[in-house]
């Protein structure tokens, strides 16, 4: 076991290495370059951009560019925004907590409905219910998220008043319900497609497990048919779910891109939109290495779970 | 005589998919006393499994799955019971034994709370009470060390063991009725024969019933009171497991027996040797007439391949047969018992 996440570990710093190799070339190749937006300035002349160009080393070699990028990355030094001059970890800290409000909400939504409705679904297959769930998932998967941002905020803010229409709270007001006004639409947005890949999911695995053995197994030992649901049915289907849960960590950042756009939410999406509006390079770079710790730690929190979770990969 | 714990009558079982239905039982009738053991043999698909699920309710629900006639233990008709009265049936009353040791226990709990979750549910007991009757039933079915292995995984025991708690979460209640699928089919031949000991020697102390599944004639003739064989969801020949043995008339009946390499070590005598040619018909295919019919050696076209025939007595002893052609002497005169 200890061995294995060890292993993994190794694995997570190879990738994540690579990722900082891909987007490093990438964006110095990037017509335009880290140089671009000084370029922009009226007046500027050549010899100027040299000068700044040699300023920020942009003038050596790409691989020692990188190492020395890397270098600073590893302790913590990951360069400034060109737009404040702020560090990047700090504007990235800055906006992830907005981030991780709407997303830790949207996520409990999810998991929790999204379960109910999966298990739900599968106990009661081709019911009504189970019909009803399949295609709202269909209909919630196939209607882009901006759509239903700007269809909320016209029935619930312009039309009927009843929410605020965007931001995450009120200037002057912030307090505990005025943010709570806030999260409902976004994060009920954001929920709606998670709830749905959930559901389907949960309805897949919890079917998946009703078929086994074990459960008859069950069924013979006479258990009541909730101790059957809880202890021998869902407890198993929820394993896969875990690594599920491990590959949305990353999407924080992407995942929420289009509802912190609607509904003007100060988080990573935001903040990636904006950096890439402002070639603002060391953003864009501190925001692409941040997605790939995080998929690496998803993956290993979700390892470390389902190790916990399952003995036959635990002891295996 | 005692009245049986089991009685099955006229057992019919359709399954529903994709708008046909298949019948794969029609029409089982026997019945089980208390310490009687009668085993249910036949070839691969001709129905055992689902008659025993039948009996515990374990076939899907109703759109799917459709079981008539009778079921009674002690008096009472299962088939009529709701889902909640009937798991309270199951485990005291009637219990189960798999026939797949591998995956009838759940991987993600450890194979003592499995034992105490069967005994948990039905009887008020302290957790420690509970914890020392796993113990027990651990080390009664030959595990050893069983204070420390009720702690392990399924998946850290092999088959053998697997199957042993198994048995011991059948019995962790003492049931009227145990009925044991195939429990020894995965098992090498000494764990077998341990297994088949146990089982006898728990059903002398407890009186319990056992319907005992297996197409192995060599366990047939060491477990069994009783013998009944099936062929297409139907029994073909039933009665006391010496008169079965020794003078089996149904031609299928005979050619199980000549299957059996082992059968000359359990003293009795089989029946003409050679295996039976072809296959169990597919539920939704039965031939028209006798089932086993196509595959009979002594079957007589206008007769076997039209009529249906009757489970019929054909001596004093209970032995039942469904053939036409039981009486004839052409049917019989090749298992003559030697004086
Ligand atoms: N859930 C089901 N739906 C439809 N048909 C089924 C179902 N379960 C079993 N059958 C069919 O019923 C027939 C009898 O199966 P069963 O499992 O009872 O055989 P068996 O006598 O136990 O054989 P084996 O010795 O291989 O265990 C088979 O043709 C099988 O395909
Ligand atoms: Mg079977």
């Amino acid at each position: 076991m200890i061995r294995f996440l060890l292993h993994r570990t190794l694995q997570g710093i190879v990738l994540i290495l690579i990722v900082s190799m891909i987007g490093f070339a990438v964006i110095n190749l990037a017509p335009g370059g880290p140089l671009s937006q000084y370029a922009l300035t009226p007046g500027i002349s050549q010899a100027d951009l040299e000068r700044i160009a040699h300023q920020m080393g942009l003038d050596r070699p790409l691989p020692i560019q990188y190492l020395d990028w890397l270098s600073k990355l590893i302790v913590g030094d990951w360069g400034s925004s060109y737009r404040d001059q702020s560090p990047v970890l700090s504007v990235i800290w800055r906006h992830m907590w907005a981030t991780l409000l709407l997303m830790g909400c949207a996520t409990v939504i999810s998991v929790v409905l999204g379960t109910l409705i999966g298990v739900l679904g599968a106990l009661r297959r081709y019911s009504l219910f189970d019909y009803v769930a399949t295609v709202g998932a269909m209909i919630a998967l196939s209607i882009p998220t901006f759509w239903f941002g700007l269809i909320a905020i016209f029935f619930f803010s312009l039309e009927l008043g009843w929410l605020p229409a965007g931001n995450m709270y009120t200037v002057g007001d912030q307090s505990l319900g005025d943010y709570a006004i806030h999260l409902i639409m976004p994060s009920a947005v954001l929920a709606l497609v998670n709830v749905a890949i959930w559901s389907r999911y949960m309805r897949a695995s919890t079917l998946d497990v009703m078929d086994q053995d074990y459960v008859r197994t069950a069924r013979a030992k006479g258990l009541p048919r909730w101790r059957i649901i809880s202890a021998h049915i869902v407890r198993n289907a929820l394993i896969p779910m875990i690594t599920l849960a491990g590959l949305q960590l990353p999407t924080i950042i992407g995942g929420a891109l289009v509802t912190e756009t609607v509904f003007t939410w100060p988080g990573l999406g935001r903040l990636f939109i904006d950096s890439l509006g402002y070639n603002d390079y060391p953003v864009i770079m501190g925001l692409l290495m941040f997605s790939a710790i995080l998929t690496v730690v998803g993956n290993f929190l979700a390892d470390v779970g389902v190790a916990l979770a399952d003995p036959r990969i635990r002891l295996g | 005589m005692t009245d049986p714990v089991l009685s099955v009558r006229d057992l019919r079982v359709r399954f529903r998919s994709g708008g046909r239905e298949t019948q794969v039982v029609h029409g089982v009738d026997f019945d089980i006393r208390g310490g009687e053991t009668l085993a249910l043999v036949g070839e691969s698909g001709s129905g055992k499994s689902v008659t025993s699920f039948a009996l515990m309710r374990l076939l899907p629900e109703a759109p799917r799955c459709r079981i008539s006639g009778s079921v009674r233990i002690g008096g009472v008709e299962l088939l009529e019971l709701s889902e909640r009265r009937m798991a309270a049936i199951r485990g005291p009353r009637i219990a189960m034994i798999f026939q797949e040791p591998l995956t009838s226990l759940n991987p993600v709990h450890r194979v003592g709370d499995q034992i105490a979750e069967a005994i948990r549910f039905h009887r008020r007991m302290s957790r420690s009470a509970i914890r020392a009757r796993v113990i027990e039933l651990l080390s009664m079915v030959g595990i050893p060390d069983p204070a420390r292995r009720m702690h392990a995984y399924p998946g850290e025991m092999s088959g053998g063991m697997r199957q042993r708690v198994v048995i011991a979460m059948a019995l962790a209640l003492e049931p009227d009725l145990l009925i044991a699928d195939e429990p020894t089919t995965a098992l090498d031949v000494t764990v077998q024969a341990q297994i088949l000991e146990l089982l006898k020697d728990i059903q002398r102390r407890t009186n319990m019933a056992m319907l005992f599944i297996t197409h192995d004639f060599g366990v047939v003739a060491e477990i069994a009171d009783r013998v009944m064989v099936m062929y297409a969801g139907r029994i073909v020949e039933g009665g006391e497991l010496a008169e079965v043995l020794s003078s089996p008339r149904m031609p299928y009946t005979r050619g199980l027996l000549g299957s059996v390499p082992r059968f000359e070590d359990a003293g009795l005598r089989s029946g003409p040797l050679g295996t039976i040619e072809g296959f169990v018909p597919s539920p939704d295919a039965l031939p028209q007439g006798c089932a086993f019919h196509p595959r009979c050696p002594h079957a007589r076209p206008g007769l076997c391949d039209v009529d249906l025939p009757d489970l019929t007595a054909v001596d004093g002893t209970g032995h039942r047969v469904r053939c036409l052609r039981a009486s004839e002497p052409l049917a019989t005169e090749n298992t003559e018992v030697p004086a």
